[in-house]
């Protein structure tokens, strides 16, 4: 019998979904030994013509990394969709968006003025901006169309499992990978994979009090104890909105969970949930006092929805609302 | 649906909690008040139910206006932290914040449930139809939205 067909893609990403792989470190040869890896562009020589030329269905496991900015990732979005049997959004980038997500915040229109007419080392009087087709001497020259929103893989294909954190935890993924291995039946469509059923404070283990807040500090800001609840000493920690799985790696760095695991289970929004923990907490009465408060939290949307924009309800910003 | 501001009639969902402000509206129709048919109600056992999300799904699924009605502060259980910090929220997803609004109602104040959901219902009509680009949703519940009209 012929060895599964494994590919992995990288759509809008930092690569760091790709190092996550790497760091399976010896284990990466059963892998390798185990499946028979069909397109991996970051660290194996694959034109996408190759996977064209395969039938449909042929690939049994797709790793689909990134998230969908411009018209190439959307095409290889089709494209592995329609050649693997199972399609998996392989951390935060594909699954919510991740932090370009953030840029759905403005407009492309504001992000390539930015890139190509205010930034100060940019010199560009004709305001000469990318364009998808040119005709050059030599024949055209065609770049990816960038869009004007960032979308999930799942925004675009329907998409069989998640696998989330930025990046996904080695060890989870090596968890996932070996009951594939070994030939575990399959959780039902739709699940996410690789990461725990509670928050992230579950995995944390400060003890944590009834938290009466009244101002908030940025990381910077205040030297914290080690052995407290970062959300009680008024630090933002989205651990309360965050689903488990990493093993609370940041708080375990004195540093608070930024989300990069996406809504805890059974939350639809991982910002709304957030907003319900912070709010809450705010021991002011005053309406003056508690925008005080509140304005103490830098970009509330970049830090509720670091992760999450283009998978929260509101998706991206509004123009005329 | 009309988009012109004459005819356009705005969608709002009402919050409302139990015990003060669903009995206030309960008494402006006992006592024979107008007040602006717009308003679908929501009876909750307390207003301190309102999680963010529902306010958030109830725009996402074509609410134009979204009133949360409570007890008077001290008599009520709702976080005002929480709406203040999503009408944050709301500002940086370019949604228009004063289409939500917290009030507080009590069971004896009739008139002010009336009065509320009148000047609500203009303030929205004003502010016109809140179209959400959530291109996924509307996909995802095909012409379902369109469906929705306002009895007029």
């Amino acid at each position: 019998m012929s060895k599964p067909k494994l590919a992995l893609y990288w759509a809008a990403s930092c690569g760091g979904c790709e190092v996550t792989v790497l760091d399976l470190a010896e284990k990466i040869l059963d892998v390798a030994g185990f499946f028979d890896i069909v397109f991996w562009p970051c660290a194996m020589d694959f034109k996408y013509k190759d996977v064209e030329a395969m039938a449909d269905g042929t690939i049994d496991l797709c790793l689909f990394n990134g998230a969908i900015r411009n018209s190439e990732n959307e095409s290889m979005a089709h494209l592995m969709r329609r050649k693997a049997k199972v399609l998996v959004a392989f951390g935060s980038c594909a699954m919510d968006g991740c932090i370009q997500g953030l840029a759905n915040l403005t407009t492309r229109e504001e992000i390539l003025e930015s890139s190509y007419q205010q930034t100060p080392s940019t010199v560009n009087p004709e305001r000469t901006r990318p364009l998808p087709l040119v005709a050059a001497p030599e024949g055209d020259l065609d770049i990816p169309e960038f869009y004007d929103s960032v979308r999930t893989l799942a925004q675009v294909v329907p998409v069989d499992y998640f696998i989330p954190g930025c990046p996904p935890q080695s060890a989870q993924v090596l968890t996932v990978i070996s009951a594939i291995m070994q030939g575990a039946v399959l959780p039902p469509v739709g699940s996410v994979i690789g990461a725990g059923e509670k928050t992230c404070c579950e995995e944390c283990g400060r003890p944590r009090k009834e938290k009466h807040l009244k101002r908030f500090y940025r990381v910077w800001e205040a030297e914290t104890n080690p052995e407290e609840c970062l959300l009680d000493q008024g630090v933002i920690c989205m651990g309360p909105a965050t689903r488990s799985g990493c093993g609370a790696l940041c708080v375990k760095a004195n540093m608070p969970c930024r989300g990069c695991y996406g809504a805890a289970p059974n939350v639809i929004d991982q910002g709304a949930k957030m907003v319900s923990a912070i709010g809450s907490v705010i021991d002011f009465q005053d309406p003056a006092e508690i925008d005080s408060a509140l304005d103490q939290i830098a970009d509330p949307v970049g830090t509720f929805y670091r992760f999450s924009v283009p998978n929260s309800m509101l998706q991206h910003k509004q123009s005329s609302a | 649906m009309e988009m012109n501001s004459k005819t356009f009639e705005p969608r709002i969902i009402g919050f409302l909690c139990n015990w003060c402000s669903y009995t206030g509206a309960d008494l402006a129709g006992t006592s024979r008040m107008k007040s602006a048919p717009n308003l679908r109600i929501i009876r909750l056992m307390c207003s301190g139910r309102v999680d963010p999300s529902f306010i958030l799904r109830a725009f996402q699924l074509g609410a134009d206006g979204i009133l949360v009605l409570g007890c008077h502060p001290g008599d009520c259980h709702y976080q005002e932290g929480n709406f203040k910090a999503l009408k944050r929220i709301l500002r940086d997803f370019g949604v228009d914040e004063r289409r939500l609004r917290l009030e507080w109602v009590s069971a004896a104040e009739g008139e002010k449930f009336a009065k509320v959901a009148n000047e609500f219902t203009e303030e929205v009509r004003a502010l016109g139809p809140l179209h959400l680009e959530t291109n996924v949703l509307s996909q995802s519940l095909g012409g379902e939205l369109e469906t929705q009209e306002v009895a007029a």
